[in-house]
């Protein structure tokens, strides 16, 4: 399928079209909205202003520290997608990579990296997760490595058998023949052919990626320093918020974290039912 | 499945246990901030202290003596000390296996079920303003973090509606007149953590389900039999569910590392005395032995029940058995 094609394709699916619309909102937000902010993140109140209800003041409340809700909320989109786009750009180029070369040499090579592969597919990854982040300690690139590291298994398959399907085309045959280099017809030729499929895994694993980071945060593995959507949930709960009926406090996090993922998640089955003609509607 | 793919799927297996066992190995010792060099780092520490720990550890040998030494503990079953419970990591880990069995083991069951059943119906119904409930029931609870779900339940069932305990088993200090009243608080106990966790993958299966029967159902043979004039209820039934069956075994197996994160989650929102609990608990004092403890325990387990799904595969299928 040409690119142009599943553009037009995108936009004809609803479910797609909501999903970009609803991510574009939230990167707008996440871009400028901290330059715009009346409170400072890290702006702390007086005891009275703890756990404020939502009023023309603080529109969405204040925590139990007495911060502004809805300012967190701002910062905290910009540090979630951040470390959901820095890793899911690194599994992506493991998975990848990895794809590529098990594809295009086979044999003992392919072998090698599928058991590797196979590890980091069967492994259950939050625990992996869990262990890694302690070990290495809890810091924002901490985590974006963390999280990379352990999500491109899947795309490593899904690229290894697109490549083998590719390596036995004529315009690879002809490469070789006229004494092209591996690295050349990987990349060169391989690689644009692999790409349409990268592109469509790669807003899974973003899903994955920014699901992972609220579930590390919240278990207590987060930047303290960096205020992402999981470390707030994980401050609400640690001070009690679902029992003192701040739903101001423990909701928003949550809506805009469900928002972000779910956008990615149409987009994936979007994909899905523009790739696989079976799935698409009668 | 001829015996020979059986050992060599076993032997697959092996191999990512060993792999498991080294980089738990590794983990644990070679990377920066291990937990010997935290308790080293007490600036009043003399040589000869220094020295001592690092005797006490087996640290002052060659790195394949230490290596042999740590599997010859594994294989006898020691798993070090907790440094939190003051006692040996594998009978405190053995301790927390059952409760997590049972939560999770009735969570996975009612999901099947339940997710199965609407998955088909979807499936039939197809865009029906059910089917598309059901998609959008099935996206949304795919993209829920786990714990803030448990988190709403918490505020709605028990803060709300104070129908079930927020946390724990049993009834702390409670003494039951009988087995029945036991049972009966366990399973007031259960309600929310079941049902976190069940809902979390209903979606997944309920989808699965859908799309692989769909797919199933634009085979030939389906044509086939529909000419021959079998009823479409007889068709869905005999023809399409068996084979649409096949993928969801797969796609259970896979997902058993999605139920681990579930349960790691539920288990903290829900204070459960399980696995999922005490790897958060281990996490957050810096247990490392624990924590060692029970991921080991964790991902060996998933690899041997992704093993025996892969075998049990093939005994269903008649296609791959060889």
């Amino acid at each position: 399928m040409k690119i142009k094609d599943f553009g037009k394709a995108i936009f004809k699916n609803k479910l797609a079209l909501t999903g970009t619309v609803t991510l574009l909102i939230f990167i707008l937000v996440a871009t400028f909205g901290p330059l715009i902010l009346p409170f400072s993140t890290m702006q702390f109140g007086e005891v009275e202003d703890i756990l404020l209800s939502p009023s023309f003041a603080h529109l969405l409340g204040t925590d139990d520290m007495g911060r502004d809700v809805l300012a967190n909320l701002i910062s905290g989109a910009r540090i979630s997608l951040l470390i959901g786009a820095v890793a899911t750009a690194i599994s992506m180029l493991i998975g990848t990579l990895i794809g590529i070369l098990a594809g295009y040499f086979g044999k003992g090579i392919d072998n090698l990296l599928m058991r590797f592969t196979d590890f980091f597919l069967v492994i259950p990854w939050l625990p992996l997760m869990m262990v890694l982040a302690a070990i290495l300690g809890t810091s924002l690139w901490n985590i974006i490595f963390v999280i990379g590291i352990t999500g491109w298994a899947g795309t490593a398959r899904v690229v290894r058998s697109q490549t083998l399907s590719v390596r036995e085309r004529q315009f690879v045959e002809r490469s070789v023949s006229i004494g092209a280099g591996h690295a050349h017809i990987m990349f060169r030729h391989i690689l644009p052919n692999v790409f349409p499929l990268v592109f469509a895994n790669t807003v899974l694993v973003a899903a994955v990626a920014i699901i992972s980071e609220t579930t590390l945060s919240f278990l207590g593995l987060g930047d303290p320093t960096m205020a992402s959507w999981g470390m707030m949930l994980h401050y609400a709960f640690a001070g009690g918020a679902t029992a003192a009926g701040a739903y101001w406090y423990y909701l928003p996090p949550g809506i805009c974290v469900v928002l972000v993922v779910l956008s990615f998640t149409l987009l994936g089955y979007a994909f899905d039912e523009i790739l696989n003609p079976k799935l698409r509607g009668r | 499945m001829s015996k020979r793919i059986i050992a060599k799927k076993l032997m697959y297996a092996l191999i990512t246990i060993l792999i498991v066992l080294i980089f738990n190995y590794l983990l644990f010792r070679v990377l920066p901030g291990d937990p010997l060099a935290m308790m080293m780092r007490n600036p009043r520490a003399t040589p000869d202290q220094i020295e001592a720990v690092r005797r006490l550890y087996g640290l002052d040998q060659a790195w394949y003596v230490q290596f042999f030494t740590y599997f010859k503990h594994l294989l006898e079953g020691n798993l070090g000390i907790s440094f939190v419970y003051k006692a040996p990591v594998a009978k405190v880990v053995a301790s927390k296996i059952l409760p997590t069995i049972l939560m999770v083991g009735l969570a996975e069951i009612i999901a099947i079920l339940v997710g199965i059943l609407i998955g088909v119906v979807a499936a039939w119904k197809r865009g029906t303003k059910l089917d598309v409930w059901t998609l959008g029931f099935s996206l949304v609870t795919y993209s829920v973090p786990t714990f803030w779900l448990g988190m709403i339940l918490v505020v709605l069932f028990c803060v709300q509606l104070r129908l079930f305990p927020t946390s724990g088993m049993l009834t702390p200090g409670k003494n039951f007149i009988s087995t029945a009243a036991l049972i009966g608080d366990l399973a007031r106990h259960l309600v929310l953590p079941v049902l976190t966790m069940s809902l979390v993958l209903i979606g997944e299966y309920a989808l699965t389900m859908r799309n692989t029967l769909i797919d199933v159902l634009s085979e030939d043979y389906i044509i086939t039999a529909r000419a021959k004039g079998f009823r479409e209820r007889y068709i869905l039934l005999k023809h399409a569910l068996p084979n649409a069956m096949l993928p969801m075994i797969t796609i259970i197996a896979i997902n058993i590392g999605f139920v681990v994160a579930g349960a790691i989650q539920v288990e903290t929102i829900f204070s459960w005395p399980g696995l999922g609990r005490l790897m958060y608990e281990a996490l957050g004092a810096r247990d490392y032995p624990l924590l060692q403890g029970v991921f080991l325990l964790v991902t060996i387990s998933v690899v041997l029940a992704n093993v025996l799904a892969d075998i049990s595969y093939a005994y269903i299928d008649p296609r791959v058995k060889n």
